[in-house]
């Protein structure tokens, strides 16, 4: 098999996999399902290992494979890429998507909509692979829909529920804002380049450096600039940036594994690999640099916040996968991209790790998801407690795990950066930094330590996902609005094909789910300690990325700094994480462990009084800043109050009114008038033609 | 006497066609009413022979003979294919019909006969003497074709309303001609198209105004004889009146003899002049477009219509003869044979509903048509959808080339009109349809065509959609007649 025969299969098995499970899923035994697309992805898992070893040493492969149409100049083709970047990336997406893949068949054992599940999250990883394999900007557009639309799909995959129905509309209105910006981007790509292949418009690009463009008359912008914004507004919606990161917490609608596999790990990072693969284009704007290093510190800051008060355990993961994002954000804006991947690597791991990890203790929960029902399960369910520790200490950045190799990175470059704004990033991470310890350990110590809550019955069948009726994310309201909603639903339950709204009664124990779920729980623990350690000095230091991702080290010196440091102070990982003991972070880090075990274990009482005294701010992020009634009020009320204006005025009295009606009218009586022309007399007739004879003569005879 | 014998195997197929008709018209005096079916199998045989010779005689090649004033070449050869061909289906369509109203006579196939001649001369004629005999012959067959049934008022009408003006027709067109005989000083049409490029001939008779003078009256002779605004008016009165078969025969074939003349005299005669006749038939095209589409709207005779929509189709027709190349002639022929093929199919519909002392050709009387009948409903659904130009129908192909023709020549915010036109005329198109499919039926009498027609009739439908999923043949086809035929660079 040659190299581009297995380029092709990688993508093309889980697609096809994905075809037969959703055609004939239903037809097919119920175990095919998970076989015949397991087969398909551990089989573009294994390929992809083979690629990523071979890609050490071999050069790039850049080939189109296919030609889907020409128009004049400009040619679409699906091509592949495949580099040290993009082999890297179909191994983590596989990697992860085989991980679900098998926690699935424990996950969704009891759902009717099984073969559909698996068929979805195939195609997700055939789509995924598309995006990242892709060499030019046609087939990364097709590979960023094409994701987004399963996207959509699985966060709406129980569609009977209107919150899930919801979420998915806002995911999938929200992304439409990025995408326009992207679709920008690619068509001032494709105007002022003329190609949309990735290598011909990086070569071009440094000619275009000081190229300005008019948008408004007499303003002129550096056309890298406004190219570089709208590919990141893409990267920003699909990544959940600040303003555009709405829809992430409300995709938690969606079943668990994909929350790990699409709104953790995969999916949300292809705008941190779409802005590391166009290196060559941000790299030549500071403004945009600037731009997407102030998006990524806010992200990281703000959203960490709202992971404090969240109840929801998923809810908690989902702003911890934000406040991560923004941190590879920040780096991609330091113009440090290697670590920016860096990070998403190890982030892939350890976050999907946590969500399922957070899976398992739903289902011991028995479809419970808030984490004041829970605690002590670390009694019964001692490897899902594990390795979510393992999980937690590698998101906090506690030295030797993967965690800490990417965090640490990503704050140095914040420090060295010397662009607009790098100041503002650097104490925005290093604040995360005990921002993400706090909620992280609050969410362990509360989950897995202390006293076995939901014992302490409130009543039988009372404890219930809030997300249930949680439609606006008004917690405070919605546990009552649940238990309302419940009473006069309580025999309805059986309409929905999942009885997990029922919660652990008082007597029962939590039960560790099976080695499907707990397998990959242990696979996805051992890169989550061990990557960092393994992958910083050949990703970051060494030639990795070297011709892949390009950097201007005179005008953005911060990762030529850390190699610096690198190499003079701590040689070797092991003296990275050494010295990390002694640096700021981790005391914030730890200080961030030791507040929460005091807090949620030592003193209950006391974040019930801060709540208490700062009400204000308590109420601020409980709205999360506002951004979701914003929305809400502005755009969805906006649209709505424009749209109707439209409709009345638009198109009942001007298109039905005057155009349709009007011309269907005004035809009908032209048509009449002209029916009388024909009188039936036949010297009418003739001097019609006489008369048109006449009329040709005087205006042609002239001229 | 070599150069003879050469002459007559040129003019192999009219000397059939001729021999014939007056052969039939012989025979029939010799046959009873029941023996009478041989004429019909004579005249389809004829058709059959002359299709014979023509392609067997057939040489991309151009062949003049009659002291140049014939030609054969491949427009006429692939014209006169297509003639016999509609001709052959026309007959099949009529037999009953005629049948039916008593005029089943050898008279009617050999006036057919007569007027087919006509036009395959028309199609060879290298001289305007030719072109206007062929005219002349196919005129007087069509008009007592229509007066046929003699004792119909309506039809007798018709007849004379197509005659005097035809005749008004035919003076405009020999008085124009006359004025390019006199400023060119030669009847022949290659000859012609020589003299006007000729730098000196303008010069030294300042004979322009003539010239003009001349293509205003054969352009608008032509109009007469396709039907284009403003000598429109006796097409909806012609194509009411007379008996379905002979409208039948007006709008179809007999617009392949009027596009053959246009070619010979404008883009093989008069191209020089084309500057002139572009914009005389850029008028008529926008006219006939708006006349035909919106009063077609206000019919309620379904053969009304037709001929309302006849005229707007002339109106696309025009365009692609108005861009005044190869390309553009080329799609004018593929549009015309698109109508002719909508057109026999259109009439032949009307013709299968009909019975004796029924006419069926009310728009009422196609209500509910699906539940009496669904396959005719349907057939008379595709013929609908295509003269509306709904993709993936013949029409809608007849109507892009046409239109790209237009765009390339620069006609970019009159193609733009044509598309707004079109979008008008597919209302009554539509509305058929919609009468057929979701009214209820008035009239619950059994449809009984005859199995060669209903077998015929499906193909000339089917054909519609086949010929639309796949134009090229077709295409190609116009493509070479035009490129093998008109011999000047693009």
């Amino acid at each position: 098999m040659t190299m581009q025969k297995i380029y092709l299969a990688i993508p093309l098995l889980p697609m096809f996999a994905a075809i037969i499970v959703g055609l004939f899923g239903k037809q097919l035994p119920r175990a095919t399902a998970h076989v015949v697309t397991i087969l398909g992805v551990g089989s573009s898992f294994v390929l992809s290992a083979i690629v990523l070893n071979d890609a050490m040493t071999a050069p790039a492969y850049n080939a189109t494979v296919y030609t889907w149409l020409k128009s004049g100049t400009l040619t679409f083709e699906v091509g592949f890429l495949v580099d040290r970047l993009s082999a890297m990336m179909m191994v983590v997406v596989t990697f992860v998507s085989l991980m679900v893949h098998i926690y699935t068949i424990g996950y969704m054992h009891e759902d009717k909509g099984y073969a559909r599940f698996f068929s979805y999250i195939s195609l997700f990883t055939f789509a995924m692979l598309m995006l990242v394999m892709s060499n030019n900007f046609m087939q990364l557009f097709f590979g960023w829909e094409a994701v987004g639309l399963v996207s959509y799909l699985l966060i709406g995959f129980w569609y009977t529920r209107p919150t899930a129905i919801y979420a998915n509309l806002k995911a999938f209105l929200v992304n439409r804002v990025g995408d326009l910006g992207l679709l920008l981007g690619i068509a001032m790509v494709l105007y002022y380049f003329g190609s949309l292949d990735y290598a011909t418009v990086f070569k071009l690009a440094p000619d275009f450096a000081a190229h300005t463009v008019y948008i408004f008359p007499h303003v002129p912008w550096s056309l890298m600039t406004v190219t570089c914004i709208l590919l990141f507004i893409g990267a920003m919606g699909k990544s959940a940036q600040v303003p555009l990161h709405v829809w992430l917490p409300d995709s938690m609608e969606g079943p668990t594994p994909i929350s790990a596999l699409i709104h953790a790990a995969t999916m949300v990072t292809a705008g941190i690999f779409m802005v590391a693969r166009m290196s060559p284009l941000f790299e030549l704007s500071n403004t945009a640099l600037s731009f997407v290093m102030i998006i990524g510190s806010i992200t990281a800051l703000f959203m960490g916040f709202l992971g404090i008060i969240q109840n929801d355990i998923k809810r908690v993961v989902a702003y911890s996968t934000l406040s991560q994002l923004g941190y590879m954000t920040v780096a991609l804006g330091a113009s440090a991209y290697s670590v920016a991947i860096f990070h998403l690597m190890t982030h892939a791991f350890f976050k999907a790790l946590l969500f399922l990890g957070a899976g398992s203790v739903i289902m011991g929960m028995h479809h419970d998801q808030d984490i004041r029902n829970m605690g002590n399960l670390k009694k019964y369910m001692p490897v899902t407690w594990i390795t979510s520790l393992i999980g937690s200490l590698a998101l906090i950045g506690t030295p030797f795990f993967a965690g800490f190799y990417s965090k640490d990175s990503i704050i140095e470059a914040a420090a060295a950066s010397n662009i607009t704004g790098s100041s503002f990033a650097y104490f925005a991470v290093l604040v995360g930094v005990f921002v993400t310890a706090f909620y992280s350990f609050r969410l362990y110590f509360l989950v897995f330590h202390g006293k076995e809550k939901w014992r302490e019955a409130k009543g039988d069948s009372h404890h219930h996902e809030s997300h249930k009726v949680d439609t606006h994310d008004e917690n405070n309201h919605s546990s009552t609005d649940a238990e309302r909603a419940h009473d006069s639903h309580d025999t309805s339950h059986e309409d929905s094909s999942h009885e997990e709204h029922h919660g652990l009664s008082p007597n029962d124990d939590p039960h560790e789910p099976g080695w499907v779920v707990k397998l990959p729980l242990i696979l996805l623990a051992i890169p989550s300690v061990l990557i960092g350690y393994l992958a910083i000095k050949p990703m970051l230091f060494g030639d990795f990325f070297k011709d892949i991702i390009f950097v201007n080290h005179e005008a953005h010196p911060a990762i030529e700094d850390l190699t610096h440091h690198f190499n003079t102070v701590l040689h070797t990982p092991a003296g990275m994480a050494l010295h990390g003991f002694m640096t700021l972070p981790f005391v914030l880090a730890a200080s961030g462990v030791l507040v929460a075990w005091f807090f949620y274990m030592k003193r209950p009482d006391i974040p019930a009084a801060i709540q208490h005294r700062f009400s204000l701010i308590n109420k601020v992020l409980e709205n999360k800043y506002g951004f979701d009634s914003f929305n809400e009020k502005v755009f969805a009320r906006g649209a709505l109050f424009i749209g109707n204006k439209l409709w009345q005025i638009g198109d009942v009295q001007l298109i039905d009114g005057a155009f349709v009606n009007g011309t269907a009218r005004l035809i009908g009586k032209l048509s009449g008038v002209i029916r009388k022309l024909q009188s039936g007399l036949i010297y009418h007739y003739a001097f019609a033609m006489i008369i048109g004879v006449f009329l040709f003569l005087t205006f042609f005879m002239k001229t | 006497m070599d150069n003879i014998q050469y002459d007559m195997i040129t003019a192999l197929p009219e000397i059939i066609v001729l021999s014939m008709a007056m052969f039939i018209l012989i025979l029939d005096l010799f046959l009873t009413d029941k023996t009478r079916f041989f004429i019909y199998v004579l005249a389809q045989f004829t058709l059959f022979a002359a299709a014979y010779f023509t392609l067997t005689t057939h040489t991309p090649s151009v062949g003049y003979s009659f002291s140049d004033m014939f030609v054969d070449d491949a427009l006429s050869d692939v014209l006169k294919l297509m003639m016999y061909l509609s001709t052959s289906l026309i007959l099949v369509y009529t037999r009953n019909y005629i049948k039916l109203r008593g005029m089943f006579r050898g008279e009617f196939y050999a006036l057919v006969l007569f007027a087919l001649l006509g036009m395959m001369i028309m199609a060879s004629g290298q001289s305007m003497l030719t072109i206007y005999m062929g005219l002349e012959l196919l005129s007087l067959c069509v008009y007592s074709l229509v007066a046929f049934d003699r004792d119909n008022v309506k039809a007798t009408e018709a007849a004379m309303k197509y005659f005097v003006l035809g005749a008004l027709a035919s003076g405009l067109l020999l008085y124009g001609m006359s004025m390019i005989y006199g400023a060119t000083g030669t009847l022949n049409i290659s000859q012609i198209a020589a003299a006007l490029i000729d730098p000196t001939l303008i010069q030294s008779t300042g004979s322009h105004p003539v010239l003009i003078l001349g293509v205003v009256f054969i352009v608008s002779g032509l109009a007469f004889k396709l039907g284009a605004v403003p000598f429109q008016m006796w097409v909806p009165d012609v194509y009411e009146g007379s008996p379905t078969a002979i409208t039948l025969f007006i709008g179809s074939v007999t617009k392949l003899s009027a596009f053959a003349m246009v070619i010979r005299l404008l883009a093989q005669g008069l191209q020089p002049l084309a500057l002139d006749w572009q914009g005389m038939l850029l008028i008529m095209a926008v006219c006939s477009m708006v006349i035909g589409n919106i009063t077609a709207i206000a019919q309620t005779n379904l053969k009304r219509m037709l001929a309302y929509s006849t005229i707007s189709h002339i109106g696309f027709l025009l365009f692609g003869l108005m861009s005044a190349s190869l390309n553009g002639y080329a799609s004018a022929m593929f549009y015309i044979a698109s109508y002719v093929i909508m057109s026999l199919a259109s009439f032949g519909i009307v013709l299968l509903l009909s019975r004796k002392d029924f006419e069926a050709d009310k728009l009422d009387d196609l209500k509910g048509l699906n539940q009496r009948n669904p396959w005719i409903a349907f057939l008379m659904l595709i013929v609908m959808f295509s003269m509306a130009g709904v993709p993936p129908t013949l029409g809608f192909y007849a109507k892009f080339t046409v239109l790209q023709a237009a765009v390339q020549a620069g006609f970019i915010w009159f193609v733009v009109f044509a598309v707004l036109m079109a979008a008008i005329g597919a209302f009554y198109y539509l509305r058929v349809v919609k009468l057929m499919y979701f009214d209820e039926p008035v009239d619950h009498t059994p449809i009984q065509p005859s199995a060669d027609m209903k077998i015929v009739l499906s193909i000339n439908a089917l054909a519609l959609l086949a010929l639309g999923l796949m134009p090229q043949s077709l295409m190609t086809l116009c493509a070479y007649a035009i490129t093998h035929s008109l011999q000047y660079p693009k």
